[in-house]
């Protein structure tokens, strides 16, 4: 039993600081001491998979086979951890908002981060549906955190829809339950296999009730409609958040059902349809909704839809081509990639936005590139990134899947993802055009610049540095990612 | 007649798709948070059946699924309501089509 515990300790760390900052927080009013503690707490994360990863604890499972400790789960462990890291670095300005708050909103970034965690070692369906609530409960009130008109309405809708989509998953894994008589993802596989005959049209019906409540956490279209409401009404650290850790987490748990549970020779042949479909819709609906918006956080919103299209794409190609390592870990350093980039992306903006007066706005950040040259350049950076421009991560990622989905007889999907990748660079670009070619219509306030805070800019050079050490030594993370995906597919 | 389980099934399924309607429909806050609420119970109804009609292990897991539905259900809607509470100070509306400030 002791040693099951510690097979939980990384998310336990953060769950057991969550809770006593709740309780600090009322004689604590020190904001770099609460800091501190919860950025402790997520480094103890980090260094807690680490150990499990060094002492041979990999592969074990606990509490009778819910939760598993594999290299798989710890890679995104440490993922989802430094991605909560960093969230909290760029909060500054957010906990200056709320002084009376800092405790909670501390809290929940580690309490939701346990939750993602969770879901990337389940096992099992009950375990899978309490760890996408207790990210889910917590991400609700983050949204909604500033309590003003646009944080409340994102928050509300992020709730209904959200709620929506986890009875709607709930639904599918009681048909699953109800199928094969098991929660546990190994016995449903071996049922699968022995007994699955002529019982493919109810296991597809179940999938797809899964993919519709996991694709909701992925922001996949068209279930991405919560994503641009919660990103502009949300604190932009707690945007940046959403828009990689819950998508890193959900594509885990999509890899581990789809191919554990679900992966059966069969069954793939429909999955691969499924993905592919979501894939193409999920490319043009976030790219076309992307292009018409003026409010940046709404645009890397939509950006982040089109993303997990084309993290789709490796998922189309998984399917197609059994056994198949490359797309799985091109998946997975896709992700870290994203990450990175993103995490980049929108700490420029929180740093931009400081500076404009707390605008989000596209066109007043025209004639920036001369104001303050360092974060143009860097913004500007991590958006042609983004688009996937060589050296940088998300170009091999995406050079990883395209060829992925070309030798699993997919060519046209690889296509698609072309196509949509110069869509993107249409919205990506504009910003950029603005900083260095427009002029800004008034140099008035040029006098009353705010000093940046020394974390956010500490951040913004340590994501940089990542986007840059990624896409000039892709070796590292790729043998990271294969290590981890060998824990499912072997 | 002899209820077995294809009934319930079939009165889960029906549970379920009316309060996906009521979910999409409604457009006051409360009105979705209740359409969600019915499709929650109509799973449980189904996790129920399954229960019954099963052997002793998919009882046992059924029955601890549904539990945790319950609770998980409740933390959801005391959540919710307290978001609703906030969306109507600030607006003095919780109708779903005119809290339309974030669109496009």
């Amino acid at each position: 039993m002791l040693s099951d515990v510690n097979l939980l300790g990384p998310e336990l760390v953060l769950l057991v600081v969550g809770g006593f900052l709740l309780i600090a927080d009322l004689f604590i009013k020190d904001r770099r001491l609460l800091m501190g503690t919860t950025l402790a707490a997520l480094l103890g994360s980090i260094l807690y998979s680490a150990v499990l990863l060094t002492e041979g604890h990999v592969g074990s499972q606990g509490f009778g086979g819910v939760h598993v400790v594999d290299k798989f789960a710890i890679f995104f462990q440490i993922l989802l951890a430094g991605a909560a890291m960093a969230a909290v670095l760029v909060s500054t300005e957010t906990m200056q908002r709320t002084p009376s708050r800092r405790g909670e909103y501390l809290a929940l970034i580690l309490f939701s981060t346990a939750g993602l965690q969770l879901l990337a070692g389940s096992r099992d369906l009950i375990m899978i549906f309490i760890a996408l609530e207790l990210t889910s409960i917590s991400q609700y009130i983050l949204v909604g955190f500033y309590k003003d008109r646009w944080g409340s309405e994102g928050g509300l809708k992020y709730l209904l829809t959200g709620a929506v989509a986890s009875a709607v998953l709930l639904y599918g894994m009681a048909i699953l339950l109800g199928l094969t008589g098991s929660t546990n993802l190994s016995e449903i596989a071996s049922y699968i296999a022995w007994q699955g005959d002529g019982k493919e049209d109810a296991l597809i019906l179940a999938a797809v009730f899964l993919i519709a409540g996991f694709g909701f956490k992925a922001a996949v279209a068209p279930f991405q409609m919560w994503a641009p409401d919660a990103y502009t009404g949300a604190p932009t650290p707690i945007a940046a958040y959403l828009s990689v850790a819950s998508k890193a987490a959900a594509f885990a748990i999509l890899i581990r059902v789809f191919f554990e549970a679900l992966g059966d020779d069969l069954l793939a042949e429909h999955w691969k349809t499924i993905f592919a479909v979501l894939a193409t819709i999920s490319m043009f609906v976030g790219n076309f909704f992307a292009i018409r918006q003026n409010n940046i956080k709404r645009m890397l919103a939509y950006s982040s839809v089109a993303q997990a299209g084309t993290l789709m794409i490796g998922l189309a190609a998984i399917s197609a081509d059994r056994g198949e390592l490359l797309g799985a870990s091109g998946i997975l350093f896709y992700l870290a990639g994203y990450t990175v980039t993103n995490l980049a992306a929108f700490t420029v903006i929180v740093l931009i936005a400081n500076q404009n007066g707390g605008s989000y706005d596209i066109r007043k950040y025209a004639g920036l590139g001369k104001k303050s040259p360092w974060l143009s350049i860097v913004l500007a950076f991590a958006l042609i990134s983004l688009i996937g421009l060589p050296p940088t991560a998300v170009f091999f990622g995406k050079i990883y899947l395209f060829e992925t989905a070309v030798q699993s007889g997919l060519a046209w999907l690889a296509v698609i993802g072309t196509v949509n990748t110069l869509i993107s660079a249409a919205y990506y670009l504009r910003p950029v055009k603005a900083m260095f070619i427009d002029t800004a219509e008034d140099e008035a306030d040029e006098t009353s610049m705010p000093r940046p805070s020394n974390s956010v800019l500490a951040t913004m050079g340590l994501v940089t540095a990542g986007v840059l050490v990624i896409g000039l030594h892709p070796g590292l993370l790729i043998n990271a990612a294969e290590a981890a995906v060998s824990a499912i597919f072997s | 007649m002899i209820i077995g389980l294809e009934h319930y099934l079939v009165l889960g399924a029906l549970l379920f798709c009316i309060g996906f309607f009521i979910a999409l429909s409604k457009k006051n806050a409360i009105g979705v948070l209740i359409g969600v609420e019915l499709m929650l119970n109509a799973v449980n109804l189904t996790l129920v059946a399954f229960s019954r009609f099963g052997s002793a292990e998919v009882a046992l897991s059924t029955q601890v699924f549904v539990v945790f539905i319950i609770a998980v259900a409740a933390a959801e809607v005391a959540v919710g309501l307290a978001l609703a509470l906030v969306v109507y100070r600030n607006r003095q509306t919780i109708s779903v089509d005119r809290t339309t400030l974030l669109k496009g």
